[in-house]
């Protein structure tokens, strides 16, 4: 009885995601133990590229590598990173085949939407009546992607909270800052004496898409570290001011945390550095410190780049299951289906920012106007 | 012995840093049992915590366990995570309080969050304990 139930079940796993009957159980099975859901392998299907097309081009790929010259890690190595890349993109650099129909689509979209989009080498990019898209678009305004998880995605919603994030921009200069950089936020407080509060601090991370966006600050005040978690577009958030704008060797400062205190201490009366529009934003190559353990992360299996070599404050007993450890963790750099899942494809993100980058654009040259009018002092009389 | 080896170090993820029974706070005011058992080595144990979910947060009484004494404190900064707007510590602390509400200490040597003065005020009654005075030995809100 089991048994029959068991078939019927991968009958109908097979109607369900259209899988060619070549395809057997036991690979649905292990896509199924890494995350895959029935609905979603037949949204993907519906949606893109045939599920079982990449599979196969994929599985290709690996047997023509490795049947190339035997040496199959120096070919993986030559790969790119695929996190910006479109699957269609992604097919055509590891073929070479299809690029031309690849381009020739590309100019077809060109053509009907009148937009020139950067190559992937470009740095700066494209004038569409008036409109520049720039490339590092998405690492300015990372909030305007949607979380790229598949159940919850929603056109409708995605477009509206746009326009939403649109119309409190034009309310309020939410300046450009990166994880790294160091912030000034003041917010009305129902708690507080004089209702509104300020708090100075390193954003160490930045969360969430759309209208739920959020960046957490941290501090030492009086030796006592202290975090708040702030909301990019909650309207009690009255100014938010950049007093220093760099970025950091890693994406996730997390590990200030288990740092010694002086690495994320700021003084509350901090001047801004201003920096010049045309100046790219600087790297900070600092290495910070960590205390002994016992830590919030085992960061001795992430390869972060801005924590100074901690090796000395590992127990040996840590130091000996290292590499046991690092065996099991998944390897997701070459991982094509892990990128596609977590991230928003390359054609979807140009849609989005063509839509919001010319409102964007104005509300920059507002934002400028406002803060020259402030910076302007009147001029002394000469005696 | 055996079980020791095998216990210590080993943690998969964060803990939640819940402050329940028997959890080990830090005490912030300048009052000398407090500074004595920060000193000593000896953090107190929170022995009973006055809310329905028995984990507490800013601003919740606590019953302690210092030096032998049982005395009662409040809450005043939590290292879990805290919702918008809400500052988080990197340490539970703990100011020492009377019966009726009174700091046992004269200051407070770190920052404590706003939020404190409205959830201190809608807890003091009329003819109770007046736990605002607490807010009065404060250097620094955030």
């Amino acid at each position: 009885m089991a048994r029959l139930l068991c078939v019927k079940f991968r009958n109908n796993l097979r109607n369900l995601i259209r899988l060619p009957p070549s395809k057997d159980f036991n690979s649905c099975k292990t896509e199924m133990r890494y995350g895959y859901t029935i609905e979603r392998m037949a949204r993907l299907r519906e949606e893109r590229v045939g599920m079982a097309d990449m599979h196969a081009s994929i599985s290709s790929l690996f047997s023509s590598i490795t049947a190339d010259g035997g040496r199959p890690r120096r070919a993986l190595k030559t790969l790119p990173v695929f996190s910006n890349l479109s699957v269609k993109r992604l097919i055509e650099l590891l073929f070479g085949v299809s690029a031309s129909g690849y381009s020739s689509q590309k100019q077809s979209i060109q053509a009907s939407v009148g937009i020139r989009f950067s190559s992937q080498n470009d740095i700066e990019s494209t004038v569409k009546q008036g409109t520049v898209i720039s490339s590092d678009i998405r690492f300015k305004y990372p909030e305007f992607l949607p979380h790229p998880y598949m159940k919850w995605r929603n056109s409708i919603r995605e477009k509206l909270e746009r326009s939403d994030m649109l119309k409190r921009r034009s309310n309020i200069v939410i300046p450009e800052f990166y994880v790294g950089s160091i912030l000034a936020v003041t917010s009305s407080n129902v708690h507080a004496v004089t209702r509104t509060t300020k708090f100075v601090g390193i954003c160490i991370r930045r969360q969430g898409s759309g209208l739920n966006s959020s960046f957490l600050l941290r501090n030492v005040v009086d030796n006592q570290g202290v975090e708040i978690l702030y909301e990019l577009y909650d309207p009690k958030i009255q100014k938010i001011d950049v007093l220093r704008l760099e970025k950091r060797l890693d994406n996730d400062l997390m590990y200030l945390r288990d740092a010694e205190p002086q690495y994320s201490t700021f003084p509350f009366d901090m001047e801004p550095e201003y920096l010049s529009k045309e100046e790219e934003v600087p790297i900070n190559p600092i290495k910070v410190k960590l205390k002994p353990r016992p830590w919030r992360k085992r960061y001795e299996l992430d390869d972060y780049k801005g924590i100074e070599p901690f090796d000395h404050l590992l127990s040996w007993r840590v130091i000996r299951r290292k590499p046991r450890a690092l065996k099991h963790k998944r390897p997701v750099q070459y991982d094509l289906m892990w990128h596609y899942r977590n991230t928003i494809p390359e054609e979807e993100q140009r849609e989005i920012y063509t839509e919001v980058c010319s409102e964007l654009q104005k509300q920059e040259i507002r934002g400028q106007k406002i803060k020259r009018k402030s910076e302007f002092v009147s001029p002394e009389k000469a005696t | 012995m055996i079980s020791k080896i095998f216990v210590r170090n080993f943690y998969t993820s964060n803990s939640l840093s819940e402050i329940r029974k028997l959890a080990r706070l830090r005490v912030v005011d300048n009052s000398p049992l407090g500074k004595q058992a920060m000193a000593e080595g000896k953090p107190p144990k929170v022995i009973h915590v006055y809310n329905k979910q028995s984990v507490g947060t800013t601003g919740d009484m606590v019953l302690l366990a210092i030096k032998g004494e049982k005395k009662k404190g409040i809450l005043v900064g939590v290292v879990k995570d805290q919702k918008p707007n809400i500052p988080r510590f990197d340490s539970n602390n703990v100011v020492l309080i009377e019966h009726n509400g009174t700091p046992v200490g004269t200051r407070i040597h770190v920052p404590i969050p706003h939020l404190l003065r409205t959830i201190l005020k809608e807890k003091t009654h009329a003819k109770g304990a007046d736990y605002t005075k607490l807010l009065s030995i404060a250097t620094k809100f955030l």
